[in-house]
């Protein structure tokens, strides 16, 4: 079975053979609760393991700069401004203003407010737009709001959404209402000229309780037409975990495997250090395979993150320890 | 008594280490007594096995072993064995100087009184634990015992010296400076931030106190790599800075080579200012040649004694100049 982009167009034939299993609520209750459930130990023991493995030298320098090029540089603060957005943008495009061969970051996240500002300072740079939607970040609004909310970010010229699902909802055991608002907004990405920004689902990990919820919301959302599937907002106090990582990535290549459909992956939150980073490298690669070590197919949500990958990067260069005051303060 | 049973107990230790060729200065008294017991059929009463004490890095409050996980034979002044301690890498120092940075700004920031009022509290603890430095010391440097106690002696009243600088060197550091024009012109001293101090290799413990209570009197952190070949008297005077309410990472304590720490250290571009008192000749040299490279203050060793009046001028070469204009009459 020929491998088919989730955003391409061949994506929802695949996805309508699958329809017999999200015909309905019952049907896809029966489905997800049918998923085998997942050996918590070892998965933790998995993650720890793959954690352990040395990456140096050139090796490390590749993956500081796959990492850089898989950020979503992200700030969503209330008192973001426009002057911060346009400083994060510039750094996007050339994270380290002294190393021109230091790679851009794959895209900005920000609230659906700041897009145009992020769109207008980051026109014909490559860097993507990202924006969250959905009233971001506890998701608990009507769906007309949720759809305006989307609609408004693709419109000002988000080239991605990060929408989250509703906790509450699945938590309940009512899928089929998470499965329609995730097609619903996945429709309401489509722009006028045919196409569609990419649409990333986040979970909010944290608040899934168990590990058989973070595996039923992973085929739940991929079934529903995720592009990306998140673990989380980093608002919480659980944010992306090795483990969880794993169980997700676990999630993609089953369902890449059933239904030839590639799914993207986005950890976020709690990612700080380029060696956390290279360990999250080493889980896609060992799990997921090297076709998802792009940034189209697997990106860290993160803002402090970039500047220690840009230490690490001038470390290796010139073999001093950096320090903060050669990056910048965001 | 307590001294007998603990050259007992270094014997013992000494013979396992030293494969039974106990040193000249080993009574064989205790291991012949109870051999001679075992003849006689006597129920002895087992001999104590003494608690051996493992010799740690100092690093934010902490007491890691070094993260390359060697150690080095330590020797007294006649080459007989006296410890394990640990062999720092340059991660060791990386991790010391994110500490010291990280302790800066609370202890740079804490008031000149509260500064003075822990450094005596050190002082009071070095009082403390007085024989235990003088036997180090006596090992380290081949005193005499009463040589040895007259040397802690003349440490802790060091450090009682400078802590009583830290409201004082303002006044001597600093000017209200005469200005053509309606203005207060005031100059303030400031610390310089993280100093990395070799600590002299000819003085275990005075010199080290010399040239660490200066540093941070002022309000600096420091990073001290103790003398290569006599490191215990360091890495017990860290135990007493852990228990004096000095903020974690204010001090760092690391045992190894200069050639191996010291080049990652002046290297470092988060440090601030490096002391090269332990330091000589061309490594001097070299080591001044890579700090020039973020302009970092630099010490020269100029073999100073040790046992001689200080003077303000270690305090005063780790200060920066703040000046002011506040405007008269408004």
């Amino acid at each position: 079975m020929p491998t088919v982009p989730a955003y391409g167009p061949d994506a929802a034939g695949r996805l309508a053979e699958m329809a017999d299993v999200t015909a309905s609520d019952s049907a896809l209750r029966r489905f997800l609760h049918g998923l085998p459930g997942v050996d918590a130990v070892g998965l933790q023991a998995r993650a720890a393991a793959l954690g352990t493995r040395s990456i140096k030298t050139s090796a490390k320098a590749y993956a500081l700069d796959l990492a850089i090029s898989m950020i979503d540089l992200t700030t969503l603060e209330g008192a973001d401004t426009p002057g911060k957005v346009r400083a994060l943008s510039a750094k996007g495009v050339r994270p380290d203003p002294t190393d021109p061969t230091a790679p851009s970051v794959a895209a900005i996240c920000v609230y659906p407010d700041m897009v145009p500002v992020a769109r207008k300072a980051l026109d014909g740079t490559g860097v993507k737009v990202a924006s969250v939607a959905t009233a971001f970040p506890s998701g608990r609004a009507g769906l007309p709001v949720k759809l305006a909310d989307t609609a408004e970010a693709v419109s000002a010229g988000a080239d991605e959404i990060d929408m989250v699902i509703d906790r509450g909802a699945f938590l309940a055991g009512r899928y089929r209402e998470v499965f329609e608002t995730i097609e619903a907004v996945k429709a309401a990405c489509r722009r006028p000229d045919g196409t569609s920004a990419h649409l990333k689902v986040i979970f909010e990990t944290g608040e899934l309780s168990t590990y058989d919820n973070v595996r039923r919301a992973s085929w739940l959302a991929m079934l529903a037409g995720a592009d990306f599937i998140k673990t989380s907002t980093g608002k919480v106090a659980v944010n992306a975990t090795p483990p969880v990582t794993l169980l997700m990535l676990e999630a993609v290549r089953d369902f890449h495997a059933a239904t030839g459909v590639r799914v993207g992956l986005k950890p976020a939150g709690g990612i700080r250090t380029a060696k956390d980073a290279i360990k999250y490298l080493v889980l896609v690669n060992e799990t997921a395979g090297e076709a998802w070590l792009t940034a189209d197919w697997f990106r860290f949500g993160a803002s402090s993150l970039l500047n220690d990958l840009l230490m690490q990067r001038q470390k290796l260069s010139t073999g001093r320890y950096s320090g903060p005051d050669y990056v910048t303060v965001d | 008594m307590s001294e007998k049973s603990r050259k007992g107990a270094r014997t013992s230790s000494r013979d396992r280490a030293a494969g039974g060729n106990g040193g000249d200065r080993a009574g064989t008294g205790r291991t012949g007594r109870t051999s001679s017991d075992d003849k006689a059929g006597k129920t002895a009463v087992p001999e104590r096995v003494s608690v051996f004490k493992t010799y740690k890095l100092f690093i934010g409050g902490k007491f890691p072993r070094s993260e390359s996980g060697r150690v080095y034979e330590v020797t007294d002044s006649k080459g007989t064995w006296l410890a394990n301690a640990p062999l720092g890498s340059r991660k060791d120092a990386r991790d010391a100087v994110v500490a010291a940075r990280k302790a800066f700004p609370g202890w740079s920031g804490a008031t000149a009184y509260n500064r003075g009022q822990i450094l005596y509290r050190v002082a009071e603890m070095l009082q403390g634990r007085a024989d235990q430095f003088a036997a180090e010391v006596a090992d380290a440097e081949g005193l005499s015992r009463a040589k040895a106690a007259a040397v802690v002696d003349a440490a802790v009243d060091r450090w009682v010296w400078y802590a009583g600088w830290s409201d004082k060197v303002a006044q001597v550091a600093g000017s209200a400076n005469p200005v053509a024009g309606p203005y207060f012109n005031l100059s303030v001293p400031e610390p310089t931030g993280v100093v990395a101090v070799l600590a002299p290799q000819d003085s275990s413990f005075l010199g080290l106190v010399s040239v660490v209570a200066p540093v941070v009197v002022t309000g600096n952190t420091a990073v001290v790599l103790a003398a290569e070949s006599a490191p215990l008297p360091a890495l017990s005077l860290a135990e007493v800075l852990a228990t004096s309410d000095l903020p974690g990472g204010v001090v760092n304590v690391l045992s190894g080579r200069v050639a191996e720490v010291g080049p990652p250290l002046a290297g470092h571009q988060d440090v601030n200012a490096i002391d090269l008192a332990g330091a000589a000749g061309q490594r001097a040299a070299e080591l001044e040649a890579a700090a020039a490279e973020n302009l970092k203050r630099v010490l020269r060793p100029a073999g100073t004694d040790w046992t001689a009046d200080p003077g303000p001028d270690r305090m005063l070469a780790f200060l920066e100049t703040k000046t002011v204009w506040h405007p008269i009459g408004v």
